[in-house]
C-alpha cells in the first residue's frame, strides 16, 4: 500500500507530491533526499528504511521516482509501477525531463489521481485512462508539421517521405480531445542490447542479447495490428544445429495483450496496440551470437622509456560494409598516477583524452564503417612506473550504437493494421542494437 | 466515491474498509476459489493484490490445495514479473507440506526470475538478484549453468556488482572455477576502491574451497603494489588462514616475499595478527614488527598498536631471543607516555602476565589457530524453504541483512482475541533468540518457581557424539546450553534455554530415568515457560527434535 508519491529532481527540487493514507508527513521528502545523498558506494539505494516508513525508488531521466510505504509490499511490484508511472509521463508529455515534468504537472496530478487510489494501484492501462484525463499536455519543443513534411522541393519525392527523424517518435500522444492535427502514425522499434566479454586471446567468452519489439501507437482509435518476424525463427535451446542460418532465440515472453494464435505456424503476432509505449516482445539469446562479434581489438602494451607506457591499439569492425556503428567510445584503464597522454590517431573527427579522475583514456569515434580498420597509438607518461603496473592496463570496455541492424537477425517482414482505419496511417520501422557492456581482455 | 461527508470521514471510512480484520466474510474456500477463478479477467495489478490477499489461507485437505494449484499455475508463467514472483510465493507457502511441489514451482520459474536479473531496469535487476539470492540458499544447483549471466556489466552501479560477487561465489563449481576467478581478477583492479575490495574479498572465500587458484591470484595483485589491493589481500589472507588451516605455508610463505606493507589501519591490523600467530613460520616476523614499533610514535590509530601488543607478546613466547628487546621498548612507551588509555590498560595487563611467568602467559595469549565451529559443519547446509519464505517478496531481502518483516500496522484495539483467527492465519514461524545468557542460580530458581508446561517423548534416543558437538548444534539454532551430565552416566541429564517471541523457554532433556515413563529408549524433554505461550512451546519442540534427529543421523 503506498503512502506517499514524490517525484524529486537530482538537486532535491520538489516536482512532484502526493499523499494518499496520510500517514506520514511531508518532511518525509527532506528524509529521503537527505539519505539518498549520503549513501556510500556500497550501500543500496533502491530501498531505504526510517524508522517505521521505506522509500522506494528509481531514477530515471535524471529525476527521482520515490514511493513510501507503512506495510511490507512486494518490490517487484512498486518498482514496475514507478518505471510504469515514468514511461507514462513519457508518453504524456513527449519527453522526460525535468523542464516537461515541471510544465505538466497538473497533468500528472491527474494521472496519480486515477492511477492509484488510497495506496492501492488501480490501473496504468494508457486505454482506460484515456477516458478521465483531460489535462493537455504541454510540451517544450512546439510541434511542427514542417519536422514531417513529405513535400520536397517542386513536389518530388525526396529521401524525407522514406525516412523520419527520429524525435518524431517523442511527441504527447493526443488526448481524446484534442484538435485533429497530427499524423495517424505508429512506430515499431527493435531495440537490442548486447553483452559480450572477449579474452585476452580473442577468445568470445560471453555473448548475450537482450531485446525487445517496442510499440509507439499515435493512432486514435486502436485497431487490431498485425506483425510478421521471420518465418524461419525458432525458439529454444535445440541440439541439432541445421545447415540454414535460422533465427533463434533462446526464449520470448509476450505481453498480456497479444494474441498468439497465429505464432505458432507463421510466426505472426497479433495485438490492439494503445495509445502511447507498450513493449510488444521480449526475448533473449545467451552463449550464442549468430554473427560475429562486432569488434576486434588487437592491442599491444609496452614499456617505453623509463616512465612511459606505449598502448597501440588496431581496433576492427566486422560488420558488413554497408552499415556504420555510431558513437563508438572506447575507454582504457590506465596506471594509478598517469599524469598526461599524448596521442596520434588516423583521422581529425576521432578525439582521445585522458581522465585520471577514472584512472582510463577515452577514445571517441564518432562513424566507425563496418569492415574498416582504426588504429591509435597512445603514449601514456606514469611516473614511478614498474613492471607490474602494465597489468593495470586493463580490460577495455566499449560503448556503441549499431543502426538498421539487429544481431540476432530478428526482421519485421511486414506490419498490417486492420483495414478499418480512417486515413493513411504511417508505420515506421527501426532497427537498433545497444551494447550493453563490452569488454575485451588485454 | 460518493460523498459521505468531510474527505476526513472518507479517510477514516477508506482506512477502515482496508483493515485485513474488519472484512467480514471467512475466508472460506468457497470465496476462496471464487477469487481465484476470476483472477484471470483482472489486469496485473489486482492480480498481484489477490495473490497477497490469498496468502492467508490455509487448505484444509491435500484435495483443496491442488484444486488451487491447478487454477493459478498458469500465473506463474505471467508476462509480468510481479504476477510471477507473487505467485511463486503463494505457491511455496501453501505447499510447504510437499517440497516436490515447491521444487517443481522455483524449477519452472527460474527463468522468468533470471530473466529479471537482466532486465533493463536496474532496479528491477536488484531485486531480481535478491531473490535469486534468496532462491539459493535452499537450491544452490538452480542457477549453476547461468553462472555467465551474473558477470558484472561495466556500466552497471556498484550496488548491483556487489549482489553479483555474492552470488558468483556461492555459483562456483569445479566446471566454473577458473572461468569466475578470471572474471573476478579483472574487477581487482577497477577504479573504484570498495570493488576491488570486494572481488579480493569473494576471491577469498572461493580460497576456502579451491586454495592454489586463489592463492596465485592473489599473490599477482601483491605484485601491483597498490595500497588498497595490498591492503585488502593481506585482510584476506588472515580470513583464509582461519578458516582453512592447510593453506596457512602457502600464505606465509607469500607474506614472507612481499615486502609493502600496507597504509591503512585494517591491512595494518591483519598483518601483525598473521606475523603474531603464525611468527614461527615467517622468518623476517621480527624484523617487520620492530619496524612497526620503532615507528610507534607517528601511529595514529588506537586498534592497530592493540594488536601490535597482543602480535609482540605471542611472538616473544616462539622467539623470545629476537623479540625481547624490542617487546621491552614496546611496553616501556606504552606504559609511560601513550595518552591512549585502551592501549595503556592492555600494555599493563602484558606486562604482569609476563610477570607470572612464561606459561601463565601461554595460557592465556594463545588461543585456536583456526576456527573451531568449522569441525560441526563442513559446507554449507542448504536450509529448508520454509526458513525464508516469510519474506520472499517483500522488502526484507532488498534493504540489508537485518530488516525485519514488519506486518501491516493494525492498532492494538483491533487485535483478534478469538481462536477463530487461527484458522485465517498461517503458522507464524517460530524464531527462537539468545538474548542474555541465564546464570545458573537465575535458572535454578526460575526452574523450582515455575510448573511443568509440557512433557514429551521425542523420540529419539540422546546422540552419541561428544557433549560440544552437541552444544554446538543447539547453539547453531539458538538454544543455550545451561549444564549436561557428563558421558554416559544413568540417567543422563541436560538443561537448555532459549528465548522467542517475549517469552523464556527452559527445558529438561532426560533419558533413563527409572521414575519417569518412556525415557528408557528415548529423551524425555520437560518445559517450563514464562511467560506462557504454547505456541512458542510447540515451535520450540519442533526445532529441538530436528536438531537432534539430525545429530542421530549424523553420528549413526
Amino acid at each position: 500500500m503506498i503512502s506517499q508519491i514524490f517525484i524529486l529532481s537530482s538537486k532535491g527540487d520538489h516536482l512532484i507530491y502526493k499523499d494518499f493514507r496520510g500517514e506520514a508527513s511531508k518532511d518525509s521528502i527532506n528524509v529521503f533526499y537527505e539519505r539518498v545523498t549520503a549513501l556510500s558506494g556500497d550501500q543500496t539505494p533502491v530501498v531505504m528504511a526510517h524508522k517505521d516508513l521505506h522509500f522506494i525508488h528509481v531514477k530515471q531521466g535524471g529525476l527521482y521516482w520515490v514511493a513510501s510505504t507503512k506495510t511490507n509490499p512486494s518490490p517487484f511490484t512498486i518498482i514496475e509501477f514507478l518505471n510504469r508511472l515514468a514511461a507514462l509521463t513519457k508518453d504524456y508529455c513527449g519527453s522526460l525531463s525535468e523542464k516537461s515534468v515541471r510544465m505538466n504537472f497538473a497533468l500528472i496530478y491527474e494521472l496519480l489521481d486515477e492511477m492509484v487510489d488510497f495506496g492501492y494501484i488501480q490501473t496504468t492501462s494508457t486505454d482506460i485512462l484515456k477516458n478521465f484525463i483531460q489535462t493537455e499536455a504541454v510540451s517544450s519543443k512546439p510541434f511542427s508539421l514542417f519536422d514531417l513534411s513529405n513535400v520536397g522541393l517542386f513536389g518530388a519525392e525526396t529521401q524525407q517521405s522514406k525516412v523520419a527523424p527520429s524525435v518524431a517518435a517523442s511527441r504527447p500522444i493526443m488526448s481524446s480531445r484534442g484538435e485533429q492535427g497530427g499524423k495517424n502514425e505508429i512506430f515499431v522499434d527493435v531495440i537490442e542490447r548486447l553483452s559480450v566479454v572477449i579474452g585476452s586471446k580473442g577468445v568470445l567468452m560471453k555473448s548475450d542479447i537482450q531485446g525487445e519489439i517496442r510499440i509507439k501507437c499515435f493512432l486514435p482509435t486502436s485497431s487490431e495490428m498485425r506483425i510478421g518476424l521471420n518465418e524461419e525463427l525458432s525458439i529454444g535451446k535445440s541440439q541439432l544445429k541445421g545447415y540454414s542460418s535460422a533465427v533463434r532465440v533462446d526464449e520470448c515472453r509476450f505481453h498480456q495483450a497479444v494474441k498468439l494464435d497465429e505464432f505458432d505456424t507463421f510466426r505472426i503476432l497479433k495485438v490492439c496496440p494503445s495509445q502511447g509505449e507498450q513493449t510488444v516482445m521480449q526475448y533473449q539469446l545467451c552463449d550464442e551470437l549468430p554473427c560475429a562479434p562486432p569488434f576486434q581489438l588487437f592491442p599491444s602494451v609496452q614499456k617505453d622509456y623509463v616512465n612511459r607506457v606505449l598502448i597501440f591499439l588496431k581496433l576492427r569492425c566486422d560488420l558488413p560494409p554497408k552499415s556504420t556503428a555510431l558513437n563508438v567510445s572506447i575507454t582504457v584503464p590506465v596506471p594509478k598516477g598517469s599524469v598526461s597522454m599524448s596521442q596520434e590517431l588516423s583521422s581529425p573527427d576521432q578525439t582521445a583524452e585522458l581522465q585520471p579522475k577514472n584512472k582510463a583514456l577515452l577514445w571517441e569515434i564518432p562513424r566507425f564503417p563496418g569492415g574498416a580498420q582504426l588504429s591509435a597509438l597512445f603514449k601514456v607518461d606514469v611516473p614511478g612506473l614498474s613492471s607490474a603496473s602494465l597489468l593495470e592496463v586493463g580490460p577495455v570496455s566499449m560503448s556503441f550504437e549499431l543502426a538498421k541492424q539487429t544481431c540476432s537477425g530478428l526482421q519485421i517482414r511486414f506490419l498490417r493494421l486492420a483495414p478499418s482505419q480512417t486515413g493513411l496511417s504511417q508505420r515506421w520501422v527501426r532497427y537498433v542494437t545497444h551494447s550493453d557492456s563490452y569488454t575485451i581482455r588485454i | 466515491m460518493p460523498y459521505f461527508g468531510s474527505e476526513e470521514t472518507v479517510k477514516e471510512l477508506k482506512r477502515a474498509l482496508s483493515n485485513p480484520n474488519v472484512h467480514a466474510d471467512r475466508l472460506r474456500y468457497k470465496n476462496y476459489i471464487s477469487k481465484v477463478i476470476r483472477m484471470k479477467d483482472l489486469d496485473s495489478w489486482a492480480q498481484s493484490e489477490v495473490l497477497t490477499f490469498l496468502l492467508r489461507y490455509r487448505p484444509r485437505s491435500d484435495d483443496q490445495l491442488f484444486d488451487i494449484l491447478s487454477l493459478l499455475d498458469s500465473f506463474l508463467q505471467s508476462a509480468h514479473a510481479h504476477v510471477t514472483v507473487a505467485t511463486l510465493r503463494l505457491f511455496l507457502q501453501l505447499a510447504s507440506a510437499h517440497p516436490a511441489v515447491q521444487a517443481d514451482a522455483l524449477l519452472r520459474t527460474s527463468a522468468p526470475l533470471l530473466a529479471t536479473c537482466g532486465a533493463a531496469s536496474r532496479e528491477l535487476r536488484f531485486a531480481g538478484l535478491c531473490h535469486v539470492q534468496q532462491v539459493m540458499r535452499s537450491q544452490p544447483g538452480l542457477f549453476g549453468t547461468h553462472y555467465k549471466r551474473f558477470f558484472c556489466g561495466y556500466s552497471e552501479p556498484t550496488y548491483i556488482k556487489f549482489r553479483k560477487m555474492e552470488i558468483l561465489v556461492e555459483l562456483v563449481n569445479d566446471e566454473n572455477v577458473s572461468l569466475v576467478l578470471e572474471e573476478l581478477r579483472s574487477y581487482c583492479t577497477d577504479v573504484s576502491p570498495e570493488l576491488a575490495q570486494a572481488a579480493i574479498a569473494a576471491i577469498g572465500r572461493i580460497a576456502r574451497t579451491y586454495s592454489e587458484k586463489c592463492l596465485d591470484i592473489l599473490t599477482g595483485l601483491l605484485a601491483l603494489k597498490q595500497d588498497h589491493i595490498t591492503s585488502a589481500v593481506i585482510q584476506t589472507f588472515r580470513d583464509l588462514v582461519w578458516f582453512c588451516p592447510q593453506s596457512t605455508a602457502a600464505v606465509c610463505q607469500t607474506v614472507e616475499a612481499c615486502v609493502d606493507s600496507p597504509q591503512d589501519s585494517e591491512g595494518k591490523q591483519a598483518l601483525l595478527w598473521l606475523l603474531g600467530e603464525h611468527g614461527d613460520q615467517i622468518s623476517s616476523a621480527p624484523y617487520v614488527m620492530e619496524g612497526y614499533i620503532d615507528g610507534l610514535k607517528t601511529e595514529l590509530s588506537s586498534a592497530v598498536k592493540m594488536e601490535l601488543l597482543t602480535a609482540s607478546v605471542k611472538m616473544f613466547l616462539c622467539r623470545p631471543a629476537e623479540t625481547q628487546d624490542m617487546l621491552g621498548r614496546l611496553l616501556h612507551y606504552c606504559i609511560e607516555e601513550e595518552s591512549d588509555v585502551c592501549v595503556r590498560d592492555r600494555a599493563l595487563l602484558c606486562y604482569r602476565l609476563l610477570q607470572r611467568g612464561v606459561e601463565e602467559t601461554r595460557k592465556v595469549v594463545t588461543g585456536p589457530k583456526s576456527d573451531p565451529s568449522m569441525s560441526v559443519l563442513t559446507g554449507r547446509q542448504e536450509e529448508p524453504i520454509s526458513q525464508w519464505t516469510a519474506t520472499f517478496n517483500t522488502l526484507g531481502p532488498l534493504s540489508g541483512r537485518d530488516l525485519c518483516p514488519q506486518t501491516a500496522v493494525i492498532s492494538a484495539a483491533d487485535q483478534p482475541s478469538s481462536s477463530a483467527e487461527k484458522e485465517l492465519l498461517p503458522d507464524e514461524e517460530i524464531s527462537l533468540s539468545l538474548g542474555s545468557p541465564l546464570s545458573h542460580e537465575t535458572f535454578e530458581k526460575m526452574w523450582l518457581d515455575l510448573e511443568i508446561l509440557h512433557r514429551q517423548t521425542l523420540g529419539s534416543p540422546r546422540p552419541r557424539t561428544a557433549p560440544d558437538t552437541l552444544q554446538a548444534a543447539l547453539q547453531l539454532v539458538k538454544i543455550q546450553t545451561l549444564a549436561f551430565t557428563p558421558g554416559d552416566t544413568v540417567p543422563w541429564k541436560a538443561y537448555i534455554y532459549t528465548r522467542s517471541t517475549g517469552t523464556l523457554i527452559l527445558a529438561e532433556l532426560l533419558q533413563g530415568d527409572q521414575q519417569a515413563p518412556g525415557s528408557d529408549e528415548s529423551l524425555v524433554v520437560s518445559v517450563k515457560q514464562q511467560p506462557v505461550n504454547q505456541h512458542a512451546i510447540r515451535g520450540f519442540v519442533s526445532i529441538l527434535k530436528s536438531v537432534l534427529q539430525t545429530l542421530n543421523v549424523d553420528s549413526s
